[in-house]
């Protein structure tokens, strides 16, 4: 099954080795721009752990290798791989796919 | 698949110990021998009754959860909830749940807990009355505690007082009744229980000691207590909390041994009269014992699995030694409390004033520790735990032990790990001992506590052990010649004054090109605001320059608030502000709608603006000639003055101008943490100079310098550095002192933690910022100097600059404000609404 592509941003909408927020429907969808490695990620912008809407302004980086965003609230870490909380909790975010293409940012829910 | 040998296990319980039991089994039940069946009578899986009290405080009884729902069937468990087993059959071994569920089993196990115990009172029907161990009473107690005024609490014991914390937390007057002379009568002594009662009535609870209650008065909702002294207190709320009951009901319905009073007997395999039905937890009678912690029950889970195994492990006498919080105060007992099971002398540690107490049962030949209590500071708990049990020999002045270090010098915190056995064990909760904790540290050198904890779980039960599991780590990599630093994290193999030196030597000023050239992989959030604070004290450039390495709060330049709005505070340097500023607050304020408060540090906060508000807020308040006052960053916070000598009777020097002096010297500098000050005009000390990170206090003759005070959770007072000093002088000092401690400190430590760690202590700090020992005094001066002639206000930068603006919205495709975040309306102004769970 292919998912639809939906058109969110530019990438100049999102800082380097950082994430902003998209709209996408009533959903909201954290994009995040990982400079270092070159890839594009998308998540849920709502942290699961007190579901505030944040992911998007957290710090990214990885562990061991898995690339991974920090909750600003209390640094509970997710890999934007899997969406799989790493910092051992039982919590899980949903990730997208994502494109971009001639400079624009596409992603599939 | 087909397996003749296949046990169905049926599990009665399905609370803490049910759980573990089931956990444990699971990890052994590999080869699918065993059938896992569990009737729980609750409505929801097991969830961590010792942190029920945090259901009070916005804990959500999903976070509670001991597993999900899920981790049971993924284990192939299956769980019957909300349905209690209500007969058996033990000759056709056949268990019946109340909905009528029928089930065969090989082996059966009672996990049945307890009930709180009730007194016969008479009225304890009435409504309003409580007691205090499920989800349910909790929520019943809530929904009773919104029309309640004053609540009381039956019962001074741990759970008592636990309650009592909930009670005062609802926002209600708080008693607690008990009937015995002290509080917390079967762990502290006599002097104990006093200090603990003397901390408990400072937060405003009140304790009624030998108290019996002899009915409990009003017509249909309890209205208040009657006590058999004839003495009356007035109630509208009633928490029974007067010891627990083992839930051995259906045990003696299909005629198991129980004891006289109460609880189902077992042997040690923990065996019940009838040898294919074990018990284990509270409901379980051990050598005449109800166990009423969770440990011992985790133990008793792990014998019944190895029994059913075939392993060969028994049951024994359980330490019940504790360490608890109780409405924040540390109380502990730990081996012989009272010293009446040896013949023993005691040494006893007391200060009222602090409301600390601490008392050893030694020995009489000075050797060997049996025991103790430790009221209001119980730091060295785990260390004297494993010295009474590993009968390690006591040095020649055994109160070190309890007191610990005193005067900021010798024994380095934890220090002593290497003297334990082996087979000590560190973690009650899951049973890990040294031995374990060495050998995976052995076997896998780069583990850290977050590896060792998931590895064998050690820490991950109350906590209590976590700072000695950490010592063990960090003694056995150095026992096998690893150097231990506390190097930043995964990315970077140095410390933080290691890398303030290699930034500075090769002029490194950007985030990602210090980590190609010095570190690995692709940085987090820790090493990430680690050098954007480094960068920050070392160049002063804007730091939004650099803005995803920073933390959250310092990216945007305001605190993140609840619900994910921000706050803002402007700097209102020495708690001093002209009327017509205080109108433009209020002006913003009500323009943009912001929660107002006026901040424990002189100043004034407004809470509630949208990402997307915070430029057009800063516009007007930076026209207003206010600047942003770093409530966000990492840096100085505010100089909070008295009114000093221009106004005050006894002033000696103006307090409010040097403070002024000072909050403008030190703006927006950036440290490893934050930092605060104080200045006070005489030595009645209004500004609380002494528990600031600097403080000066005026003399007859000029000024006196402390530094290194901290409020906080550990408060600390500061130390005197320097006497009788003029302005500049003191000025010259604070310069060296926070340039120093900007350079050396580690991350997030405020200042009183970098000295109590610094060598030397205060000696060694005063040589080299008075008497210049080091020779670094000049470029110190010097270097503060560029911070002070780089400083602009951040605020501005950004209402400035439409670029840096734009970077101030929620989404990145749509003009709106974040819809989620909601406010409600309380005593006239605006509040998040609370997290959602
Ligand atoms: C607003 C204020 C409470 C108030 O309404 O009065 C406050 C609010 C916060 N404090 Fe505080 N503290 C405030 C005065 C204090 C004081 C009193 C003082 O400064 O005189 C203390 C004790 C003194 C001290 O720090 O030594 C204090 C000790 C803390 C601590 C504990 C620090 C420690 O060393 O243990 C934290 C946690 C931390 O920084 O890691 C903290 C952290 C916080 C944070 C930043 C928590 C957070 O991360 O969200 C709160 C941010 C509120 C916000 O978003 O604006 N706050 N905080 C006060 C702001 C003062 C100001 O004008 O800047
Ligand atoms: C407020 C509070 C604070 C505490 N603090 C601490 C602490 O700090 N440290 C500490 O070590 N301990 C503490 N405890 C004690 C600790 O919670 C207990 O020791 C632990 O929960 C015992 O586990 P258990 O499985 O034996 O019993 P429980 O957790 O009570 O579980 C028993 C379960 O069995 C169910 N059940 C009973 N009969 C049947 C039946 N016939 N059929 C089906 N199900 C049945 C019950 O409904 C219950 O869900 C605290 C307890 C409370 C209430
Ligand atoms: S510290 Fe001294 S000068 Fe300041 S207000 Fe108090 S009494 Fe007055
Ligand atoms: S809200 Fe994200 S970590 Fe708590």
């Amino acid at each position: 099954m292919t998912n639809t592509w939906i058109e969110v941003c530019s990438i100049n909408d999102v800082p380097e080795n950082g994430g902003t927020c998209v709209k996408v429907d009533d959903k909201q969808i954290a994009v995040f721009n990982f400079t270092r490695t070159g890839k594009w990620y998308a998540t849920d912008n709502m942290c699961p752990h007190k579901q505030q809407m944040i992911l998007s302004r957290g710090m990214i980086g990885d562990k061991a290798g898995e690339p991974k965003v920090a909750c600003p609230f209390h640094k509970k870490t997710f890999s934007l791989e899997t969406g799989q909380c790493l910092s051992g909790e039982d919590y899980h975010i949903s990730t997208y796919e994502i494109k971009v293409e001639a400079g624009t940012i596409y992603i599939a829910i | 698949m087909k397996n003749i040998l296949k046990r169905r296990v049926v599990v009665i319980g399905n609370g803490m110990v049910g759980y573990k039991f089931c956990e444990k089994l699971v990890a052994k039940n590999s080869d699918k021998q065993f059938e896992i069946l569990v009737f729980g009578e609750e409505i929801r899986p097991a969830y961590d009754r010792v942190h029920l009290s945090s259901y009070f405080t916005g804990t959500s009884a999903e976070d509670l959860l001991m597993a999900p729902l899920s981790w049971y069937t993924e284990n192939g468990i299956k769980l019957v909830l909300g349905d209690p087993i209500i007969s058996i059959d033990r000759d056709h071994k056949v268990v019946t749940s109340l909905k009528g569920v029928v089930a065969n089993y090989d082996v059966l196990i009672f996990a049945t807990g307890s009930a709180a115990f009730v007194p016969p009172i008479p009225g304890v029907e009435k409504d309003g009355v409580f007691v205090y161990r499920t989800i349910e009473d909790l929520d019943m107690t809530i929904a009773h505690g919104k029309k309640a005024k004053i609540g009381v609490v039956i019962g001074g014991g741990l759970l008592g007082l636990e309650a009592a914390k909930a009670v005062s937390d609802m926002g209600l007057e708080t008693h607690v009744v008990e009937f015995a002379p002290r509080l917390m009568p079967r762990q502290l002594d006599e002097a104990g229980g006093l200090i603990l009662k003397n901390k408990i009535e400072d937060l405003g609870i009140k304790v009624h000691l030998n108290k019996n209650t002899a009915s409990i008065e009003g017509e249909e909702t309890v209205t208040g207590l009657l006590f058999k002294d004839g003495t009356e207190l007035k109630a509208d709320l009633l928490v029974i909390s007067a010891g627990i009951k083992p839930r051995d009901e259906l045990a003696t319905k299909i005629g198991l041994a129980v004891g006289p009073r109460g609880g189902i007997m077992v042997n040690d395999m923990l065996q019940t009269t009838d040898s294919n039905i074990y018990a284990i937890g509270e409901c379980a009678l051990y050598k005449n014992m109800i166990y009423g912690l969770v440990a011992p029950g985790y133990e008793m889970a792990d014998v019944v699995v190895n029994q059913l195994i075939g392993a060969e492990k028994q049951f024994a006498p359980y330490d019940m030694s504790t360490k608890l919080k109780l409405l924040g105060v540390d109380v502990a007992s730990f081996g012989d409390c009272f010293g009446t099971e040896n013949e023993c002398q005691t040494i006893i540690y007391e200060d009222k004033q602090k409301g600390v107490y601490k008392r050893m049962n030694i020995s009489l030949d000075g050797k060997t520790l049996f025991g103790g209590i430790l009221v209001g500071e119980a730091e060295n708990y785990n260390m004297l735990l494993q010295t009474t049990k590993n009968k390690i020999v006591l040095p020649p002045n055994p109160e070190d032990l309890m007191l610990g270090a005193r005067g900021g010098k010798g024994a380095a915190e934890g220090s002593g790990v290497e003297s334990l056995p082996d087979d000590a064990l560190i973690c009650s909760c899951e049973a890990v001992s040294k031995g374990l904790i060495v050998d995976i540290v052995k076997d896998a050198s780069d583990i850290d506590f977050v590896g060792v904890k998931a590895s064998c779980k050690a820490g991950s039960g109350c906590g209590g052990c976590v700072p000695m599991v950490k010592d063990i780590i960090a003694a056995t990599k150095k026992s096998m010649g690893i150097m231990v630093r506390n190097t930043i994290c995964e990315h970077f193999d140095y410390t933080r004054q290691e890398l303030f030196s290699l930034i500075k030597v090769n002029n490194l000023t950007n985030y990602n090109q210090i980590l190609d050239k010095h570190g690995k992989g692709n940085g987090c959030e820790i090493c990430k605001p680690a050098l954007a604070s480094i960068l920050a004290s070392i160049y002063n450039e804007f730091i939004l320059k650099q803005d995803t390495i920073q933390d959250s709060n310092d990216r945007y330049l305001a605190n993140l608030q609840k619900g994910g709005s921000y706050s803002v505070v402007p700097r209102i340097p020495g708690g001093e502000i002209t009327p017509d500023k205080l109108i433009v607050i209020g002006e913003v304020a009500k323009k943009y709608n912001l929660y107002t408060k006026i901040t424990g540090g002189q100043r004034i906060d407004m809470f509630g603006a949208h990402v997307s508000q915070l430029p057009d807020i800063w516009e007007e308040l930076v026209k207003a000639g206010f600047e942003s006052g770093h409530a966000y960053g990492k840096s100085l916070r505010t100089v909070k003055s008295c009114v000093g000598s221009t106004w005050c009777r006894y002033g000696l020097h103006d307090s409010v101008g040097f403070a002024i002096e000072l909050e403008n010297r030190y703006r927006g500098l950036r440290a490893p943490h934050k930092f605060k000050s104080g200045v006070s005009g005489c030595i009645r000390e209004c500004a609380e100079a002494q528990s600031k990170d600097f403080g000066i206090i005026a003399t007859e003759k000029g000024w006196n310098l402390f530094v290194c005070g901290n409020g906080g959770s550990k408060p600390q007072h500061a130390v005197l550095l320097a006497t009788d000093i003029d302005k500049e002088t003191c000025i010259q000092y604070l310069d060296r002192f926070l340039m120093f401690y900007i350079k050396t400190a580690e991350p997030l430590t405020r200042t009183a933690t970098w000295l109590n760690k610094l060598e030397g202590g205060i000696d060694y700090l005063k040589q080299v910022v008075v008497n210049d020992s080091l020779g670094i005094a000049q470029q110190l001066e010097e270097e503060m100097n560029f911070m002070i002639n780089t400083y602009k206000c951040e605020w501005k930068e950004v209402v400035e600059n439409p670029e840096l603006r734009k970077r101030f919205t929620h989404f990145a495709n749509s003009k709106e404000t974040d819809p989620t975040i909601e406010f409600k309306v309380e005593r006239g102004q605006k509040f998040p609404v609370n997290w959602v769970s």
